[in-house]
């Protein structure tokens, strides 16, 4: 089995005649914490969508834990956890009826996704709201229970797509810190796209995206170097000459 | 095979739990052909008079004559909420968590299909039992053998419905293809006249009425609840599910393009 848990080689992708995304090309490796940093429209949620395949590709670019999510596509997509932008929880249901509803989709019995579900709401201190509407939620606590639903599969890569958005201080800093322990203990791959770069850790790889193409990778210490800036959001800046956009 | 199982239990389950909380919706999904039965039927008994038609081996009361389609009406209504909230999952993004799970797209969506019909089917039998109270009684058998041919039927206008949500960017666009999907499907069928009296009036409409699939769906229920099985009508209604939904699943498929297209 591959230690890459993504590799996109040579992406490119079109809506219609207007291309949007030119010759992508990264690997993201086991245990490894992922940034996927760009401006609004750089790309990032169509490439996201590729790679959850709700939109398809023309070739094999995109492999998912060695799997090709073109022609192994469930076993590809088995190894996938996902947190969308949007809040994708039935708000009418409990937490735990949620947690259920997705075990079912991915072939965990009841009995299995009980315990699953507990394991992962006491990582994240959901366990005593697990019989509460999800209406009733705040923000930040729909935002953990996405992410222990994401997770209780047992993935190899975990998506998150600006999953802090909107959130206070404290949510966010757990948020952040959990994915972080996550990468490095369990050896979880993660591809995270935000525009808040005090999310980034020193050691964490950095893709950043611009108009469609990477216009930078490597470490934070890496891109600052790259564009002799003193902070990440002046690298980021230099990069996508976003600067007051 | 068990993830499979284990799948299509989770959906039925998530689809009937969400019907039993919306209060709302099951009351209007039964006061609607209610109305139809108690105010619309008592008014024009005396203005339609029905012949001797089969299956009914005797004069029979209006009343008698569309419950049929009314059943049809809480199915064609059942499968078109069915799409419809389709499209606002798709609009709020809890589809996506259906579609991205590992499972074939295809079954995915039938298995979305059967929980509806299940939703549906729950209707009726509602349906039937206040209508039992109202002096339409058909057969004890009856109720038997229609509930095969409701699944069949059910399946077939949630397809419909399906096949709509895949071609439906928005929610406001739904509200207007309802008004062209349901109430022509409805008036122009046999559900509150047998073609032999739309004839008499119209040729065109007796043709349309005649190859509508709700029509078909409608007569098949009325010869199953009365104990019968009207082969012709079960044919073209399993013809219209396997068309619709084939077309609904090339329509939700990554590589043909309907999601691809719309950049959801």
């Amino acid at each position: 089995m591959s230690e890459q848990a993504l590799e996109v080689s040579e992406l490119n992708f079109s809506y219609g005649k207007k291309q949007v995304l030119y010759d992508l090309t990264f690997q993201i490796e086991k245990g490894q914490c992922a940034f996927l940093l760009g401006p609004n429209g750089a790309g990032k949620s169509t490439l996201f969508s590729l790679i959850t395949r709700l939109y398809d590709q023309d070739k094999n670019n995109i492999k998912l834990a060695g799997f090709d999510i073109k022609t192994q596509p469930l076993k590809a997509l088995a190894r996938l956890g996902v947190v969308f932008q949007q809040t994708t929880l039935d708000l009418d249901l409990s937490v735990k009826q949620n947690l259920l509803y997705h075990a079912a989709l991915q072939g965990i019995s009841p009995k299995k996704a009980k315990v699953l579900i507990q394991q992962q709401l006491e990582q994240l201190d959901m366990f005593e709201r697990q019989n509460e509407v999800v209406r009733q939620l705040n923000g930040g606590h729909r935002r953990r229970v996405e992410i222990a639903r994401a997770l209780m599969h047992q993935p190899k890569l975990l998506l998150l797509d600006e999953p802090t958005v909107g959130l206070d201080i404290a949510s966010r800093e757990s948020i952040v810190k959990h994915v972080h322990q996550l990468c490095e203990h369990t050896g979880l791959a993660v591809l995270w796209a935000t525009h808040l770069m005090d999310e980034v850790l020193d050691k964490d790889k950095i893709i950043m995206i611009h108009q469609g193409k990477i216009r930078a990778e490597g470490s934070r210490d890496d891109l600052m170097q790259q564009t002799s800036t003193e902070l990440l959001s002046e690298a980021f800046f230099s990069l996508t000459n976003s600067r007051g956009e | 095979m068990t993830h499979y199982w284990f799948a299509l239990w989770g959906i039925v389950f998530r689809e009937l739990f969400r019907f039993v909380k919306q209060k709302e919706r099951f009351l209007s999904a039964l006061v609607r052909p209610l109305v139809w039965l108690f105010v619309f039927a008592a008014g024009f008994r005396a203005a339609l008079g029905i012949a001797i038609i089969p299956p009914y081996d005797t004069y029979i009361l209006y009343e008698v004559y569309i419950t049929p389609g009314l059943i049809g009406m809480i199915q064609l209504f059942n499968g078109m909420q069915s799409s419809l909230s389709m499209v606002y999952d798709r609009e709020m993004g809890s589809m996506r968590i259906l579609l991205v799970s590992p499972l074939p797209r295809w079954f995915l969506l039938t298995s979305k299909l059967l929980a509806g019909v299940f939703v549906s089917i729950l209707q009726v039998y509602v349906f039937l039992m206040i209508a039992w109270f109202y002096d339409i009684q058909p057969p004890i058998e009856g109720y038997l053998w229609v509930l095969p041919v409701l699944i069949l039927t059910g399946l077939m206008l949630g397809a419909l419905g399906l096949l709509l949500s895949a071609f439906i960017k928005q929610l406001e666009n739904f509200a207007g293809v309802m008004n062209f999907v349901i109430f022509p499907m409805f008036f122009m069928s046999s559900a509150l006249y047998p073609l032999w009296k739309l004839q008499e009036s119209s040729q065109v409409l007796h043709l349309i009425a005649k190859y509508n699939p709700f029509t078909q769906a409608v007569e098949f229920i009325r010869f199953a609840l009365y104990g019968q099985l009207n082969q012709e009508a079960g044919l073209a209604t399993l013809l219209a599910f396997v068309v619709f939904l084939m077309i609904a699943i090339i329509g939700y498929n990554p590589s043909k393009g309907m999601m691809k297209r719309k950049g959801r």
